[in-house]
């Protein structure tokens, strides 16, 4: 499945018309350790570049913006007693939210990971 | 100890042995310091049951002494100097006029003169605050050769003791008195004292040596470096305050529950800036005051969130944060005198959400000094 990725450091995955955000490995390490993440509820609508999650660290909140716009179909539950897991396995089990795409077209704007992974770099 | 808005980042004596270390530096009161080096939670844990050394080398250390020190000393600080014996570092306040926090402070009775360790984002202003307060008999010498270390932990004492010599044994301190003593064949003026409220040790010392004193400290297997995010955590945890956010010229001691920083003669004498407002706020109590808040769940509320009781505004957050030690998060607020009383069911507003929070003595986690 095709994986994009954000000059924010959010990656989202494609399935169909349904896809799966969270943020990169190299986001959870310039935040540190993950105490909490504020997860948008199931039915919420989300616009392309606004930010319907928060993940707190020890030092700070930081919005996490969504690649893409959408109906949120389910947010990680399992983030609510291990936000831990977002720093220990961001890219798969460290999951923030999964939507129904309403414009895949968006998509077309965003990195892929050899283009991501040279962003990254030049920082 | 707010970041500086100096020009241009300094660097302090240990820089390139933090970067050596892996320390991620961020700039702070105006110089590269290290934020973290494992991650702020373990650094965090690791203090609170072993022992971990801090660079506090960015705060401002200075000399004065000169004929008439201690009366012209008196007439800027709260201080009791009659009570004042050598050696032991005691915690006082620079007041304004109108009796608003400038700095707070550590004053330790050398031979011949006082020895002050002030915030590192204020020292330029204290110094010339002190310089155009103090008259021209008393000499203000800023220690720029000097770095300072801390030591802090259950472990601290033993680690530390093991590569110290002196005229007694470091054993021989207890909390808030000091010494002078040589590591590694080098002077070192140690005093048993503190910020993460667990017993320990602050270590001013050549900057020159500095590198190789750390590294002998750090080879003791209880000892980690530490970096700035989880003392600001520790100290948190240990309801002691940090200037330009929980303290500031805004903020009177007696709201900030400093009184005791003002000596017992002082209070009643008065004879230092801002005395007025400080005597009578002690007589009739000030309107609002520095208390601790626990929140329930996970989710933090920060500096400047305010707090509400129902509709109405009682407060603000000063800082804020998840406990590493408790699980849960934890905050100081300014509230109204009215709604301070333990055990108070207040609300606090982070991103149009009312999170419950309770008021709670502070500390927060109980200190652990060698008295």
């Amino acid at each position: 499945m095709p994986r994009y990725y954000t000059q924010d450091h959010e990656w989202i995955e494609v399935d169909g018309a349904s896809a799966t955000v969270g943020i990169t490995d190299y986001a959870q390490s310039q935040l540190g350790d993950i105490t909490f993440v504020e997860l948008p509820e199931a039915g919420a609508i989300v616009v392309k570049g606004e930010a319907p999650c928060v993940v707190d660290s020890v030092k700070a909140a930081s919005d996490v913006y969504s690649p893409a716009s959408g109906t949120v179909s389910e947010s990680n539950a399992a983030l609510a007693d291990e936000p831990e897991l977002v720093n220990t396995d961001p890219e798969s089990g460290g999951w923030l939210f999964r939507l129904t795409l309403s414009d895949p077209s968006e998509l077309t704007s965003l990195m892929d990971k050899a283009a991501y992974d040279a962003f990254v770099a030049g920082l | 100890m707010e970041e500086g808005e100096a020009p241009e980042t300094g660097t302090l004596p240990l820089d390139a042995w933090h970067r050596a270390r892996g320390g991620r530096m961020v700039e702070f009161a105006g110089y590269w310091m290290p934020v973290q080096y494992e991650g702020i939670i373990a650094e965090h844990l690791w203090t609170r049951e072993s022992a971990g050394l801090f660079d506090v080398s960015h705060m401002g250390q200075l000399f004065v002494s000169g004929e008439g020190v201690e009366a012209a000393l008196e007439a800027v600080l709260p201080i009791d100097f009659a009570t004042l014996k050598p050696y032991g570092p005691r915690y006082s306040l620079l007041l304004d006029e109108n009796g608003g926090i400038l700095d707070d402070l550590m004053v330790t009775r050398w031979n011949s003169g006082f020895y002050l360790v002030v915030n590192g984002a204020t020292k330029w202003e204290d110094i010339a605050h002190l310089r155009e307060h103090l008259p021209d008999e008393v000499t203000l010498t800023h220690l720029e050769d000097s770095a300072l270390l801390a030591l802090q932990g259950p472990k601290a004492a033993e680690a530390l003791g093991r590569v110290t010599t002196g005229e007694w044994p470091l054993s021989a301190l207890t909390f808030m008195k000091g010494g002078q003593f040589k590591i590694a064949g080098i002077d070192a003026w140690i005093s048993r004292s503190g910020y993460t409220g667990e017993d320990g040790f602050e270590i001013a010392i050549p900057a020159e040596n500095a590198a190789q004193i750390a590294d002998l400290i750090c080879a003791q297997p209880e000892v980690k470096p530490i970096g700035l995010g989880a003392r600001d955590s520790l100290r948190l945890e240990a309801g002691l305050p940090l200037y330009g956010h929980d303290l500031s010229d805004e903020t009177s001691p007696i709201e900030a529950d400093l009184a005791f920083a003002i000596n017992k003669r002082r209070r009643a004498e008065g004879g230092f800036p801002g005395a007025e407002r400080v005597q009578t706020e002690l007589a009739s109590g000030a309107p609002r005051k520095r208390i601790g808040l626990a929140l329930d769940g996970r989710q933090a509320a920060r500096e400047g969130a305010q707090v509400f009781v129902g509709d109405e505004k009682v407060g603000a957050l000063t800082s804020g944060g998840f406990s590493p030690s408790l699980g849960h998060p934890i905050a100081m607020a300014y509230v109204a005198a009215a709604h301070c009383e333990h055990g108070t069911s207040l609300e606090v507003d982070v991103r149009g959400k009312r999170l419950p929070a309770r008021v709670v003595s502070m500390p927060f986690v109980p200190h652990r000094y060698h008295r």
